[in-house]
């Protein structure tokens, strides 16, 4: 087994030890929340809660969430704790799905984030010995920027690449003999797309090692992705509101994400009720953070559905693992009342022999009913001259996605690369029931 | 002999993609059908030198395969085609699909066929003394 620790004092502390600094640091957080955040303050007024009554880590599911709309009712500064002149950096989360929101760092905070990532670039099998080529957009995106003071902290040699000019990204791959590769997953597809046209041969680079985060992915995509790639994938997670890239990572066993449940406490609760749910139940992902100054979160909701696996890994880490993120709350379809995420389908499209994983899901309404259409694109390897296997190829996919998720869809086979290639977050749902809805 | 089909949306212009491209570089079809389902056709032709043309399609993001198909000479008379067909049927061997086309000098037909084992059914047909087209020029 590869030892690759970085915090080995934390990562593998027992349970008892982590309790004990968790609700030190919990008592901490809510202080600075209640007097330095008047809309937390608020909520907790509101709810009629002393906060000196939290006295174990149970109690803190008497506390009220922190919900990204609370966030965005405070743009720009009401999130922060801390006077501007202690705030060393200021991120903002895309507000690709409405009004943007905002966190600020002290100092310590970004000297914690930085360790943050480096444990966790550690635990993936980053060294000081690689180069890693950080694809992820560097700006206001926490990505950038917190994966490269983490794999500066680590001592790995960076080459802040950001993201974008694909043909450029190649050429400084294979030149600088990169060994590590940082972005989203759907970047890497793009990426490997435009090598093969390239005529990248592989052997020829030191290309090793993917850190894919920054939007869910499934498991057939790690197995797509490290069929194109000469790489190990592995799957980071993190949201800038809770402090970036940094809060989980796979370790070399890929059996969940590590929490650095020093930092921040996970919770799993129920959609509907917000009740607390056990380990091993799928639920909403839910955060505290215990050590950031300057935007603390108390219950904050990611709309990330997960569960927790509390028993020890095989890699040694006792610290919580969280099971990979494929889906988000806000990503349920609604079709004719069954509810499906988009990477149920994923599962089923790419679980087919030399099918993509470019697919496009169309939602509509056709005489007042939910009509699903799902594109997926037919590759030339594939291809079958006589109609009838492609007849049944795509009869097959209908057939799996009814039996096992209980959905009528058409499956509509179409021309490769005729979906727009992401080189960012891919969008892989087009919805056109609510525009007709709102006229 | 080598067909080339390509894999068509169904969307207007999808063909006309295919046709605009094959002007372009001044391809010269010699014979084609194009099969349809009510969602994607398949358009299948005959040209010179289809391993460049396929790899070239593809380039351009077709999707497009070169698939093993029989020409056969046809006489052109009543029964002619029946005549080849009874041949195939004898020996159990069943047609996938079949397309026909006039040699330029108008004395001949020609059919093109798709057939599971094409090793097999032309080996038959040779024998049948059916003439059997191997290459196509110009």
């Amino acid at each position: 087994m590869i030892a690759t620790f970085w915090d080995e004092n934390y990562e593998l502390m027992p349970r008892q030890n982590l309790e004990k600094i968790q609700l030190n640091r919990l008592k901490k957080v809510l202080t600075r929340a209640y007097y330095n955040l008047p809309y937390y303050r608020q909520k907790i007024d509101q709810a009629g809660i002393d906060i000196n009554d939290v006295q174990s880590l149970n109690d803190l599911r008497h506390l009220p969430f922190t919900t990204k709309q609370d966030l965005r009712n405070v743009y720009p500064f009401g999130a922060i704790a801390e006077p501007l002149k202690n705030i060393v950096r200021i991120h903002s989360s895309s507000g690709s799905t409405g009004r943007a929101t905002v966190v600020g760092y002290t100092r310590n905070d970004i000297e914690i984030w930085s360790q943050l990532l480096a444990r966790t670039l550690a635990g993936c099998g980053v060294t000081e010995q690689d180069t890693i080529q950080i694809a992820f957009g560097y700006g206001l995106f926490t990505g950038g920027l917190g994966v490269h003071y983490g794999a500066e902290k680590l001592g790995a040699t960076v080459v802040p690449m950001s993201s974008g000019n694909t043909l450029r990204q190649i050429q400084i791959l294979k030149d600088f003999q990169i060994t590590v590769l940082c972005c989203t997953p759907s970047y890497a597809l793009y990426l490997s797309e435009a090598a093969k046209e390239n005529q990248i041969d592989w052997s020829q680079t030191a290309f090793r090692l993917g850190i894919f985060g920054a939007e869910p992915w499934s498991e057939e995509m790690r197995v797509e992705i490290e069929k194109k790639l000469p790489i190990q994938a592995f799957d980071i997670y993190g949201l800038s509101e809770v402090i970036g890239p940094g809060v989980a990572f796979e370790c070399e066993f890929h059996q969940g994400l590590h929490i650095s449940e020093d930092c921040f406490i996970p919770e799993i609760i129920d959609i509907q009720s917000g009740k607390p749910l056990p380990p091993g139940k799928s639920g909403e992902l839910v955060f505290t953070t215990l050590t950031k100054e300057g935007t603390p979160l108390i219950r904050y909701r990611t709309g990330d559905i997960s569960s927790l696996n509390y028993e020890e890994c095989q890699c040694g880490r006792t610290i919580v693992r969280m099971e990979r993120v494929t889906s988000r709350t806000d990503d349920m379809l609604i079709i004719r009342g069954v509810n499906v995420y988009p990477s149920q389908i994923e599962s089923i499209i790419l679980s087919f022999d030399g099918i993509e994983p470019y697919y496009q899901i169309l939602i509509s309404k056709e005489n007042f009913l939910d009509k699903i259409e799902v594109e997926v694109e037919v590759s030339s390897e594939m291809f079958s001259d006589e109609i009838k296997v492609l007849e049944t190829l795509r009869k097959n996919i209908e057939e799996k996605i009814k039996a096992e998720l209980n959905l009528a869809c058409s499956i509509k086979l179409i021309k490769p690369k005729s979906i727009i290639r992401s080189e960012s977050k891919a969008k892989r749902v087009i919805d056109l029931r609510k525009k007709e809805g709102s006229l | 002999m080598k067909q080339i089909s390509v894999f068509l949306e169904n969307k207007p212009g999808s063909l006309h993609a295919v046709l605009a491209k094959l002007k372009e570089w001044s391809v010269n079809l010699r014979a084609l059908s194009l099969a349809d389902t009510a969602d994607f056709g398949v358009l299948r032709f005959i040209v010179e030198k289809p391993e460049q043309l396929v790899e070239r399609l593809r380039k351009e993001n077709f999707t497009a395969t070169l698939t093993e198909i029989l020409v056969v000479g046809v006489e052109d008379r009543p029964g002619g085609l029946a005549h080849i067909v009874e041949i195939l049927t004898s020996h159990d061997i069943s047609i996938e699909y079949l397309y026909a086309f006039v040699s330029p000098q108008g004395q001949k037909a020609y059919v093109v066929m798709r057939v599971e084992d094409v090793q097999a059914a032309s080996e038959i047909l040779r024998e049948a003394k059916a003439s059997l087209l191997d290459e196509i020029t110009i």
